[in-house]
């Protein structure tokens, strides 16, 4: 026996990172049968917790599986093993919960898998038909977390005691449901309901099938999903879209429409592999797609634009919905008013949302962190998320440092905020424009959350520049209130941080291409070059200054900026300018010099929207900026407009009016707003491209770093990037975190990590 | 009108000699009617206290704007400040300085509008001096006046009095004076535009003796306009001021000019107006009150006193139905008028 045992070694691990609600432990009771290990694992406030026994080559196969075999939605970010002495235990458990101050992290939720998929629609299944089917692969997570480490006591299912089916499956580490947080079947679980907009309740014994005959009815209903709820609508029926619209008080923007599954999608999409890849990926994200033309949907689904916004479901009861739908595809908005945040609570919908829907499907089981529908787009294969929220967060990302712990506020719209725990950064939701009553309290509410859930001590704020955002206010307000230091940090800075990442240390070239920043110098900006090193960054250039008329004005009417750049070169009025009244384009033309400067990039994006599209105005942020990029999808770009910088005493300018002159031009030689457009798209690509080779050369710096609410335009990104790779540069740019105001916090966040860092240093 | 140098001012008649005292005599005692006998100091007897006392300075371009001038604003600003305090405007200091070569004709109707506005008012400027810069180095000319008052009733209104349910009234159209002057100075073809600069006074006497205690405070939306006072008295007294954004009035002149200039009418400054925070129990009463007084037509009820919650805050319902948040601007949105 002395022999045998003394061959027999102990190891503990501490696993750190997406290891709770994953399917982590029965994983590990799995490998540890397999190769005949003894020992226990549990959950703890740390993450996981092991110990292991075994030859030491099992150990070591278990290491290598360990890390080769993790489950699906499992990311591991810190491992720790130690030897242990003591003797091994009978066998192999998975033992209880240790308590104690949290260190885990709540998962992002995730969407309905294959299995669970295969059970709802099994008429033999004790699940068959049930919308809150779910596993250790899939289901809600951080929509129902209230408190950590992530068991069922501490969530929103907390309230449903399991029947001894699903206590079984939930005890049994051979099932999927082992410790399945939210296992739930239809006999012990949450259900749902019907009621009218009065919120009288609606007696049917097949729910889904009235919800499906009134919706082919025209009929507008919120249902109660994951995150929130939505606003539905038949995609095809075009009076039900502009009703929706109407009551939505959403003349414009895109809708987001959901179909049963890909082929579906490829009816209404060009799908590429990388769109069909992230369609269908646990984070079920919108995916925006090139329509299919004729497109087969309501063509106010998503007027004027070449992109529709799809999303396959991702919860059973969006398949059960899906699946009994006839027709292509239903209209997914999100459930709130325009400048209002996302209803999430039953009575909440009921008394905000009772103008706009007809009907309303509610359900039980509470949503505690309410979340919107993520919105992503591809460039090329590379994924730029546009909206950051449900199935991403609260997935941490990394700093460059550990930063003590700091909250960064973000901007005012879109605006999003971010904690940091050490070297991570726990990125809030979107949450909206922060000048709106309601979506203040819900960033109040929001971060009080993550305070809670993430036990997050604060030191400092940072904040941006711009005295009058709200959330400047806030920042400088709880700074005074609790005592912390403050941060200031300018915008565009925060966004060329927003993509270096954790990588921010390094010096590189950045080109920031936005709508509207206050520069350190009182400056509106938004189109510049600066060379960043860690927390501090010189201008190398940027476009020319050019009047904004009007401030606010020109931002949310375009034509004011077209008037801007006309006036360097021309007094005529073309096109569309002659669509304003006489009386306001000279009083407008008049005050032309009396109002602040901008080398804002998005500015030039929605004035060559307006000259090609005839539009005049925005109906959403950045409208005609979409416009334009929808022309130049359908051109091909071949003589593109080259600019020449100017070398000025405080560095090279981009005089951005003489695109405007050259697109001009073309259009009076007779030629296609659509070419006109991809003509400017890759002109200003390879001009700016032109411009930081150059400086390229003078710095010695080769990694050129690409943010800003431009990039959102995946043409012109890719247009930037191939334009670079030319020169022999390495563009790193917005992925993971949105290229506009949506990761600001995030950028924020980076930077606060690396000022204390050089504090330190000197 | 004399020619040449008559015409104009001299850095003489900043000298303190024969030539101030002649531009005395013939441009300012005339108009105030005062004596000639020059005093360091007007003598105020049997002045009763509780007083109130204040000073304010203009500095704004064009001088001479449709529905006023830099004369008549400056009784009106000052004498406004006083009322905002519920005292009564008695007395007026004047100080001109004035910048070399500025005309005498216009210096003199300056006067004479002053004059007339102080008269008007029943307010006596019992004091005054004139310096002179050199050209270039004034725009034509700065006024400066202090005014002293006598308050009507203790405790005066004060943005501390103010109380959750209390409502918010504003005593006419908002934006006029702000808009006017900007496209004045500019030179916009903006039709229908003229200043409200007015005295209060003669609104506020009677809503301070009709509504005594029940009058919480008072405020003139000058600089920053409307939004900027009501994010003060916000501010001031700890509460949440809820606006409802289709009962403040805006000439439909005012809304159409701010919007071709892409100006929100509620940050443009008035000079005729004043805002009053009410018991709610007797804001139907006061608003009746106001509406039936001469420049009182206008008046509205815009708002109601909430608490805050976590901090002080003005919210405006738009006519959609949201809730925007009304911030306080750091800087002026504009160039500067006063
Ligand atoms: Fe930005
Ligand atoms: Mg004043
Ligand atoms: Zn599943
Ligand atoms: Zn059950």
């Amino acid at each position: 026996m002395g022999k045998v045992s003394s061959r027999i070694k102990g190891r503990r691990f501490v696993l750190q990172g997406r290891v709770q609600g994953v399917g982590f432990r029965p994983f590990v009771a799995r490998l540890a049968a397999r190769l005949d290990l003894k020992g226990w694992v549990r959950n703890g406030p740390e993450g996981v917790e092991l110990a292991v026994w075994g030859t030491p080559r099992a150990l070591s196969a278990f290491s290598a599986s360990l890390i080769s075999e993790l489950p699906p939605l499992a990311r591991l970010q810190r491992l720790r093993v130690r030897g242990l002495s003591e003797p091994p235990p009978e066998g192999f458990a998975i033992v209880e919960t240790r308590q104690g101050p949290s260190h885990t992290l709540a998962p992002p939720d995730v969407a309905t898998c294959q299995a669970c998929l295969s059970e709802i629609l099994d008429p033999g299944d004790r699940r068959f038909g049930y919308p809150f089917t779910n596993c250790t692969d899939c289901g809600p997570r951080y929509t129902v977390i209230e408190a950590l480490p992530y068991d069922r006591p501490k969530t929103s299912m907390r309230s449903f005691e399991m029947c001894p089916e699903c206590l079984a499956e939930y005890r049994d580490p051979r099932s999927r449901r082992f410790h399945a947080e939210p296992n739930a079947c239809p006999v012990c679980g949450p259900q749902i309901w019907l009621c009218d907009a009065r919120g009288e309740r609606i007696p049917v014994a097949d729910p889904l099938a009235f919800v499906v005959r009134t919706l082919r009815e025209g009929a507008l209903w919120a249902l109660k999903g994951l995150g929130g709820f939505h606003l539905v609508c038949d995609a095809q029926n075009e009076a039900a879209v502009r009703l929706l619209r109407e009551r939505k008080r959403r003349p414009k923007k895109p809708l987001a429409v959901m179909v049963r599954d890909l082929a579906a999608a490829r009816k209404i999409a060009e799908l590429t592999p990388a769109e069909e890849h992230w369609l269908s990926s646990p984070e079920a994200p919108i995916v925006l797609a090139r329509k299919r033309r004729p497109f087969p949907l309501a063509e106010s689904v998503a007027p004027g634009l070449h992109l529709v916004g799809l999303l396959l479901p991702y919860t059973p009861l969006h398949h059960l919905l899906l699946r009994a739908w006839p027709g292509l595809a239903l209209v997914m908005t999100s459930g709130n008013l325009s400048e209002e945040p996302l209803c999430y609570r039953n009575e909440e919908a009921l008394s905000r949302l009772s103008g706009v829907a007809d009907y309303f499907l509610l359900h039980d089981r509470p949503i505690v962190a309410p979340v919107d529908d993520s919105v992503l787009r591809l460039c090329g294969d590379r994924p730029v998320l546009l909206r950051r929220a449900r199935g991403f967060v609260p997935e941490p990302l990394s700093l460059p440092r550990r930063a003590p712990g700091t909250l960064a506020v973000g901007p005012l719209l879109k605006n999003t905020f971010t904690v940091t725990r050490e070297d991570q950064a726990l990125m809030s939701p979107h949450l909206g424009d922060l000048e709106s009553l309601p979506i203040l309290r819900r960033f109040e509410e929001t971060l009080t959350h993550y305070r809670r859930l993430f036990d997050l001590p604060l030191e400092q704020v940072v904040c941006d520049l711009h005295p009058d955002y709200l959330s400047t206010r806030l920042a400088e307000e709880r700074a005074q209130k609790e005592g912390l230091r403050l941060l200031k940090v300018q915008h565009h800075l925060a966004h060329a941080l927003s993509a270096l990442g954790e990588s921010a240390e390094e010096p590189a070239l950045a080109l920031v291409l936005d709508g509207a920043g206050l520069g350190e110098d009182g400056l509106i900006r938004g189109g510049e070059i600066y060379l960043v090193e860690g927390p501090v960054f010189r201008r190398l250039g940027s476009l020319s200054p050019v009047p904004l008329p009007g401030g606010q004005a020109a931002e949310r009417e375009p034509w004011r900026m077209l008037l801007a750049y006309l006036s360097f070169f021309t007094e005529e009025v073309p096109e569309p300018l002659r669509k304003i009244p006489a009386e306001k384009l000279e009083v407008a033309r008049r005050v032309l010099s009396r109002g602040p400067l901008t080398t804002g990039a998005g500015r030039l994006f929605e004035a060559l929207g307006c000259l090609l599209s005839g539009e005049t105005v925005n109906h959403y942020e950045g409208e005609l900026a979409a416009r334009l990029e929808a022309l130049a999808a359908e051109g091909v770009g071949e003589r593109p407009y080259q600019v020449a910088p100017r070398r000025e005493r405080k560095g090279v300018q981009l005089p951005a009016w003489e695109f405007v002159r050259e697109a001009l031009r073309d259009l009076r030689a007779g030629v296609p707003p659509e070419e006109v457009a991809a003509r400017f798209h890759r002109g200003l690509a390879q001009s700016l491209a032109r411009v930081l080779s150059e400086l390229s050369e003078k710095t010695g710096l080769r990694r050129v770093v690409l943010s800003g609410g431009c990039f959102q335009n995946a043409l012109f990104l890719e247009e930037t990037l191939s334009a670079l790779e030319k020169y022999g540069l390495f563009p790193v740019f917005n992925s993971r975190i949105p290229p506009n105001d949506g990761g600001l916090s995030y950028g924020q966040a980076v930077y606060a990590s690396l000022s204390r860092a050089s504090a330190q240093r000197s | 009108m004399a020619s040449g140098a008559e015409g104009i001012v001299l850095l003489d008649h900043g000298s303190g000699g024969r030539a101030t005292h002649q531009l005395l005599r013939e441009v300012f005692f005339e108009a105030f009617e005062r004596s000639p006998e020059l005093l360091d100091a007007a003598l105020l007897e049997d002045l009763q206290g509780p007083l109130a006392f204040t000073t304010d300075s203009f500095v704004v371009s064009p001088l001479f704007f449709p529905g006023g001038d830099i004369g008549s604003l400056a009784v009106h600003g000052t004498a406004n400040d006083l009322a905002m305090v519920g005292a009564e405007p008695l007395f007026l200091s004047c100080g001109f300085i004035l910048e070399e070569g500025f005309s005498l004709r216009d210096l003199r109707k300056v006067v004479r509008s002053m004059a007339e506005a102080a008269r008007a008012l029943g307010i006596h400027i019992v004091c005054g001096d004139t310096k002179v810069v050199p050209r270039g180095k004034g725009d034509g000319l700065y006024l400066n006046t202090a005014g002293l008052g006598r308050l009507l009733r203790s405790p005066a209104p004060h943005p501390s009095r103010i109380r959750p349910g209390d409502r918010v009234l504003v005593s006419g159209p908002v934006g006029d004076h702000g808009l006017a002057v900007l496209a004045a100075r500019e030179g916009l073809p903006l039709k229908g535009l003229r200043s409200d600069s007015a005295p209060v006074w003669p609104l506020v006497k009677p809503l301070l003796e009709v509504l005594g205690e029940d009058l919480h405070a008072l405020r003139d939306p000058t600089r920053g306009g409307l939004a900027t006072t009501i994010n003060e008295l916000a501010e001031e007294s700890g509460t949440l001021i809820y606006l409802d954004e289709a009962a403040i009035p805006v000439r439909p002149e005012v809304r159409g000019g701010a919007e071709i200039l892409g100006l929100d009418p509620l940050y443009l400054a008035c000079e005729g107006r004043f805002v009053a925070v009410v018991s709610a129990s007797r804001a139907a009463e006061a608003l009746d009150l106001l509406r039936g007084l001469a420049g009182g037509e206008g008046a509205a009820l815009i708002g109601e006193v909430r608490e805050a919650a976590s901090r002080p805050l003005v919210v405006l319902r738009t006519r959609v139905g949201g809730e925007r948040i009304l911030p306080v601007l750091t800087g002026e949105p504009l160039p500067r008028i006063c």
